[in-house]
């Protein structure tokens, strides 16, 4: 099991790495849609044609038949502020719209096209530059009937966005139809003291990620005697499989001591008769000193 | 071999931890409870027989109790729950409490002496109306009459049968009084129909049979109560309030008769409003500040019979014998009070007048019961109840304060701590000297104890002595940071301060500020702060505490806020601010004096900065662009992040104003989810360990950051209580939000559960628990959040060559690579209020204080089925489904805390130890040590002993060491 830990945990950090760069989500519930999650990353497509403001779901095919899936496009925009200033358009979020059988409805292929910034927002978006001030963006709340209940606001400091080019990443959270919230960001890091650094190319290197919630673990269920027997009791008493050593450590110990004990003594023992001569003889050592000393004193 | 043997025995110790319990007589070594009931509504006195004197009271916290009249003990006591107010309380047979409650649904009868519940009736009704308990004094049929939820019953006292039931929907009564004539057999049912129709029933109390209806006209209608004079008066005033309308209904006719108050006062320009009393014969006016006292005379005329100029407080009406009827009026003038009884047919007399001396924090006198008993002399002797502003309750007989209960103990809003004074040089010797003979008495029956030579009384000796351990309950800061002031702000708007050793008031004070006042109506505290803990350049100052209230329960009322000193429990300075508070915000920054700075968001999302001083503003607008916050609409669903941005333009005092602007919103669809819960980190979490190793060597390091907000939704049809709802229409959705970008960290559903949600995060985990409709059964949830950006820090070379990020700031701007782990558990209690433990350092392992307590270790998402023999080493236990609560696990031991509504946990300065308070109906205080007291000996060990084991040792080694060299010489000179 210890040996089996180890590649799972390396499994599970490549698995992650992997999902930031095709994001699809690890722990799928069977309830969700296979791909409900779609990554797009398209460089600033400077669209010639005007910008949609209103999304408009063009559902072609509604209501074909009640027990089959079916799909329809949605667009909804995305609007930027500098500063304190007012929000106006700055791309479109396209994606397809699944109606699922039950009645769900989920958003599936996001793709994104972004508007470059035109000149006068160049020279806003410097400004912030050197205020450190924040780029905000803001999406519908619910992207079939927008704004929905409210706008959905993001921000970021204006440093965090240039590197070569201006990069930004986007995570949708997404319930059904409604946005609950907009992670928008640097893909990377951005370390706090921030550097004043203006993009070389002022184009977008978007990336974005739409995610559903995950289905919680469920809490594992037991048989009825496992948990009658174990878990009511069995925590507070000691773990049963105890090793031999655990239980009688108090009497073998001591055990030990006297065995060691007597091997040494026996060790001495045969020492002893060694040295000195077998048999009868074995109280003379003691005896010589005695003797040797009383020579001493009589000489 | 040795050290495998060594290794053994920590194996065996480290099983041993989970175990946390307290000896036998360890009790009440440090900890305390208290026991309280609450603000009285309703008394009733049972003072006939002989035997024991008591006072049956029910309380705004949904108690009914039994009190000594003597002492203020509680004899026994229910808590009833937090929905179940109790409407009306009364004593049938003479053996039975009788409460009405629930709106006057739930009808229980409590046996008197012990407090066993005998039977308990819930009475169906469909409408709308007041309920009223109504327990006949005369008649042999044992019946009591109740009415709830429009509905009239009669319900037998012995078994609490509903005879009969009358339903009053029908006839569109908005009911006012429920009367018993004078027979017993008729009851009298008044109201108002419509707003100018005033009807009477006539219903028979023997079967609920309507035997008459009257109605009558009133003109105009009325404004406010109708209030019963004698049985067949009422009194009324008309919609204008001026004019008194007196309602007679002898026989089958209502008589109105008009009296504009005019009449009683002269000229009067004020509003009249007549007092809710029980009285017969008579009732009271208010009008401005006096009161008018108006008697029904025996034609059916009305008089003034007297007026007192002063606030009053009129008590019930007591039936002396021979048809007396007693009244007891109790007026406040400048710390005293005055107590006087007069009997209604002679106004200008008085049977009793007594001058209390009554302490200035108690406030104003807010309700007084009376109750008479017969004097030595065979006189009539009158004790009365009082309840004052703080909500304390008093008895009062004999002109003197025979007993006092703090009951606004029972209300407790908010807790902080102050730390206790340092000891200053020149403690008076002679007190040492004096207890040296005790000390050395002490220790040495602590060292019969121990060797297990004392006798029965000694041990109960050795046992006062532990309890009694005048150590504990001293007034200066101890080593070990166990002694601390709790300071504590309750409902009624007063402040106390406990000692943490015994939990005795070392002061009061009934804060001015939340006084009802003409600008500030109804003032409530909201929260405490600390707002200067002095401990480096201002030791001189005293701590003080910031209180912040407001002056009614709407959003935008104008704000009160208030210093009070700690030491003194002065107040130092109040201000009643200009704008309302809805958020407080801590700073983390301190000015020259200590005074932590606070910035109190009004509902127009500015921030306001206290306190007001230059050098406060400096502070700030050197931060203030690093200042995040946010706020939660629970109303729309709306979670939204801030950031201040400038001086706000219009308000005069702009310097100390900023306004903020929007940085992010997370909104969540109001047909699919709605907020139940959010819960932040504490602000004085200290983490020590950043990583966690796990079994196979590797690390995972802790994603610690102070912005993080755990957020709980739900399905909005859940509103109910559990079992309304299917649990495929139940759900509950969890987030992790940071707050300065309003990234969603984590979320995660929990399809077909629902809450209430009880939440604790800390480090970098959070437990929560909530209801599994499709388990039916209770679950608890933890997650816990890993950074991954820096987990490639592993590498030794590279943390040798300094190629780590592990210095380098970190930024919330930064996209953050987080792991969350998360397991479920089932949990066999419901819970009340959860908190963690916190220590001083966070060392020490954290436990969890869930209304009961569990370990945190059993909530680890990484628990397996089955274990690994490393796993095992490292403590992590065998996966199960639910966690166990071992009974010896219990911080309250035997005890209870009724009614909890929450737990505080202060970090000692010893770091192996928690203070834990316990608040609700009851306080309960105690010290805990998750992980045992590595780091000091226990108390009651016996220093004497070791001292004396060591000077025995010390005196046997010299022993033996000269009889050795003796015997050594003898054997030397033996030799020769």
């Amino acid at each position: 099991m210890g040996s089996a830990r180890a590649p799972r945990s390396s499994l599970l950090i490549l698995f992650l790495c992997f999902s930031l760069i095709i994001s699809s989500l690890a722990f799928e519930s069977d309830e969700l849609l296979v791909d409900n999650e779609e990554f797009v990353g398209l460089e600033g497509v400077r669209s010639a044609d005007p910008v949609v403001h209103t999304p408009t779901p063009t559902r072609s095919s509604r209501k074909r038949s009640s027990d089959q899936d079916s799909d329809s496009k949605v667009q909804f925009t995305l609007e930027h502020a500098f500063g304190d200033s007012d929000f106006s358009p700055a791309g479109t979020f396209t994606a397809r719209l699944k109606t699922s059988h039950h009645g769900g409805q989920t958003l599936t292929k996001l793709r994104f096209s972004r508007n470059s910034f035109t000149e006068a927002e160049k020279e806003k978006f410097k400004e912030l530059l050197k205020a450190d001030d924040f780029y905000r963006i803001r999406v519908p709340s619910n992207v079939l009937s927008p704004p929905g209940k409210e706008y959905i606001i993001s921000s970021v400091k204006a440093r965090c966005l240039p590197r070569d080019a201006l990069d930004e990443h986007f995570v949708i959270h997404m319930e059904s139809v409604n946005i609950l919230a907009v992670n928008y960001g640097s893909p990377g890091a951005c370390s706090y003291p921030r550097q004043l650094k203006l993009p070389a190319k002022w184009s977008f290197n978007s990336h974005t990620v739409l995610k559903n919630s995950e289905v919680a673990p469920r809490a594992p269920l037991f048989t009825e005697d496992v948990l009658g027997g174990e878990s009511l009791e069995g925590e507070g008493v000691q773990p049963p499989e105890r090793s031999f050593w655990a239980k009688y450590w108090m009497y073998l110990i001591p055990l030990g001591l006297i065995v060691m004990n007597a091997i040494t003594q026996a060790m001495n023992m045969p020492e002893e008769q060694v040295g000195g001569q077998p048999g009868s003889q074995t109280q003379q050592p003691a005896a010589i000193p005695r003797g040797a000393s009383t020579t001493v004193r009589r000489r | 071999m040795a050290i495998r043997a060594f290794v053994l025995v920590l194996l065996f110790c480290s099983s041993l931890i989970p175990s946390f319990a307290l000896y036998e007589d360890q009790v009440g070594l440090m900890d305390w409870h208290q026991q309280y009931i609450g603000k009285v509504k309703d008394a009733v006195f049972h003072t006939q027989k002989a035997g024991r004197k008591r006072v049956i009271v029910s309380t705004e916290e949904n108690v009914v109790a039994s009190l000594d009249l003597r002492h203020g003990q509680i004899f026994w006591r229910h808590v009833l729950g937090s929905n179940d107010a109790i409407d009306g309380i009364g004593i049938a047979l003479g053996k039975f409490v009788i409460t009405l409650s629930s709106g006057g649904v739930i009808l229980r009868a409590w046996n008197l002496p012990d407090g066993q519940m005998v039977w308990e009736t819930s009475l169906q009704g469909s409408g709308m109306s007041k309920s009223v308990l109504l327990i006949p004094k005369v008649g042999g049929d044992n019946l009591i009459f109740g009415l709830g939820k429009g509905c009239l019953y009669a319900v037998s006292a012995i078994d609490g049968e509903i005879l009969w039931k009358r339903d009053m929907t029908a006839e569109s009564l908005e009911i006012q009084q429920v009367i018993q004539a004078v027979d017993g057999d008729v009851l009298h049912v008044s109201g108002i129909i419509g707003s100018t129709q005033f009807g009477t029933y006539k219903v028979d109390a023997k079967n609920g049979e309507l035997l008459e209806h009257n109605t009558a006209d009133v003109p105009g209608g009325f404004s406010g109560e109708v209030i019963p004079v004698s049985r067949n008066t009422l009194v009324a005033l008309d919609f204008t309030r001026t004019t008194l309308i007196s309602i007679q209904s002898p026989d089958r006719e209502i008589i109105l008769e008009h009296t504009p108050i005019s009449d009683f006062v002269g000229d009067s320009s004020g509003i009249a409003v007549i007092l809710p009393t029980k009285l017969t014969g008579i009732f009271a006016l208010k009008i401005e500040t006096s009161v008018l006292f108006v008697r029904l005379t025996s034609e059916g005329k009305l008089e003034v019979a007297g007026k007192i100029k002063q606030p009053t407080v009129i008590s019930d009406m007591l039936a002396l014998s021979e048809g007396q009827q007693a009244v007891g009026i109790v007026q406040h003038e400048d710390g005293k009070i005055h107590f006087s009884v007069k009997l209604v047919h002679d106004w200008d007399n008085s049977l009793l007048k007594e001058r209390i001396v009554m302490d200035h924090q108690r406030g104003l006198i807010d309700k007084v019961f009376i109750n008479n008993y017969i004097r030595t002399d065979r006189s009539h002797g009158f004790r009365a109840l009082i309840v004052m502003e703080d909500h304390s309750l008093i008895l009062v007989q004999q002109g003197e304060i025979v007993w006092c209960r703090e009951d606004g103990l029972a209300s407790v809003i908010d807790v902080t701590t102050s730390e206790l004074p340092v000891e200053k040089d020149g403690v008076s010797v002679a007190k040492v000297e004096h207890s040296l003979f005790e000390w050395l008495k002490g220790h040495l029956l602590k060292i019969k104890g121990t060797l297990m030579l004392a006798s029965a009384e000694d041990l109960v000796a050795i046992q006062d002595l532990r309890l009694k351990s005048s150590e504990k309950s001293k007034l200066i800061r101890d080593h070990n940071g166990f002694r601390k002031l709790l300071i504590v702000l309750t409902r009624a708007g007063k402040l106390f301060a406990l000692h943490t050793g015994d939990g005795r008031i070392v002061w009061s004070l009934l804060l001015a500020s939340l006084r009802k006042t003409e600008a500030c109506e109804r003032p409530t505290g909201l929260n405490l702060y600390q707002w200067q803990v002095p401990h480096h350049h201002a030791m001189d100052e005293n701590p003080s505490v910031l209180i912040v209230g407001k002056c009614s329960s709407s959003s935008d009322s104008l704000g009160v806020i208030s210093f009070v000193d700690t030491y003194t429990g002065k107040e130092l300075n109040s201000l009643n601010l200009l704008h309302s508070v809805a958020q407080v915000i801590q700073l983390p920054f301190t000015d020259s004096t200590e005074q932590r700075l606070h910035l109190i968001i009004d509902t127009d999302k500015r921030g306001h900065l206290y306190p007001r001083t230059p050098e406060a503003r400096e502070i700030i607008q050197r931060e203030l662009s690093n200042l995040y916050w946010y706020s939660v609409d629970t109303e729309s669903s709306v979670i939204r992040g801030h950031v201040f941005k400038s001086n706000c333009i219009s308000e005069a005092t702009n310097e100390y104003c900023f306004t903020s602007r929007d940085l992010w919103s997370v909104v969540f669809p109001s047909e699919s989810e709605k907020i139940i819960a959010t819960v932040t980190r504490k602000v004085n979490e200290v983490v020590h360990t950043q990583a966690k190793v796990i079994a196979d060597q590797d690390v995972m390091y802790k994603y610690i950051s102070k912005n993080l907000l755990f957020v709980a939704t739900a399905a909005p049809k859940v509103s109910g209580e559990i079992g309304s709802v299917m649990p495929e229409e139940a759900w509950l959705v969890v987030y992790i939000i940071d707050t300065v970008t309003g990234r969603i960290l984590h979320r995660m559903t929990h399809h077909g559960s629902q809450g209430p949600v009880h939440a604790v995060f800390s480090e970098n985990w959070v437990v929560y628990h909530y209801f599994n409709l499709r388990a039916h059964r209770y679950e608890m949830s933890v997650i816990e959040i890993y950074d991954q950006s820096r987990a490639d820090n592993k590498d030794v070379l590279k943390l040798v060559l300094g190629k780590h990020n592990l210095t380098s700031p970190i930024s919330s701007y930064s996209r953050p690579e987080v792991v969350t782990k998360s397991q479920s558990y089932f949990f066999s209690h419901s819970v009340k209020a959860m908190a963690v433990t916190l220590t001083a350092k966070g060392i020490t392992s954290k436990h969890l204080l869930i209304g009961t307590i569990g370990d945190q270790r059993y909530l680890d998402p990484r628990r397996s089925l089955n274990p690994s023999q490393a796993e095992k080493e490292e403590g992590v236990i065998p996966l199960t489904d639910s966690l166990p609560i071992i009974p010896q696990s219990y911080v309250t031991h035997a005890l209870k805390v009724e009614g909890l509504r929450g737990i505080v946990t202060i970090p000692a300065k010893l770091e192996s130890t928690t203070l834990v308070f316990a608040h609700g109906v009851d306080l309960f205080f105690t010290r805990i040590a998750p992980s045992r007291t590595y780091d000091s000996l226990t108390e009651d060990f016996s220093y004497a002993l070791l001292l004396i084991t060591i000077v025995a040792l010390v005196a046997a080694i010299f022993v033996t060491w000269i009889l050795s060299e003796k015997k050594e010489l003898r054997d030397k000179w033996s030799c020769l």
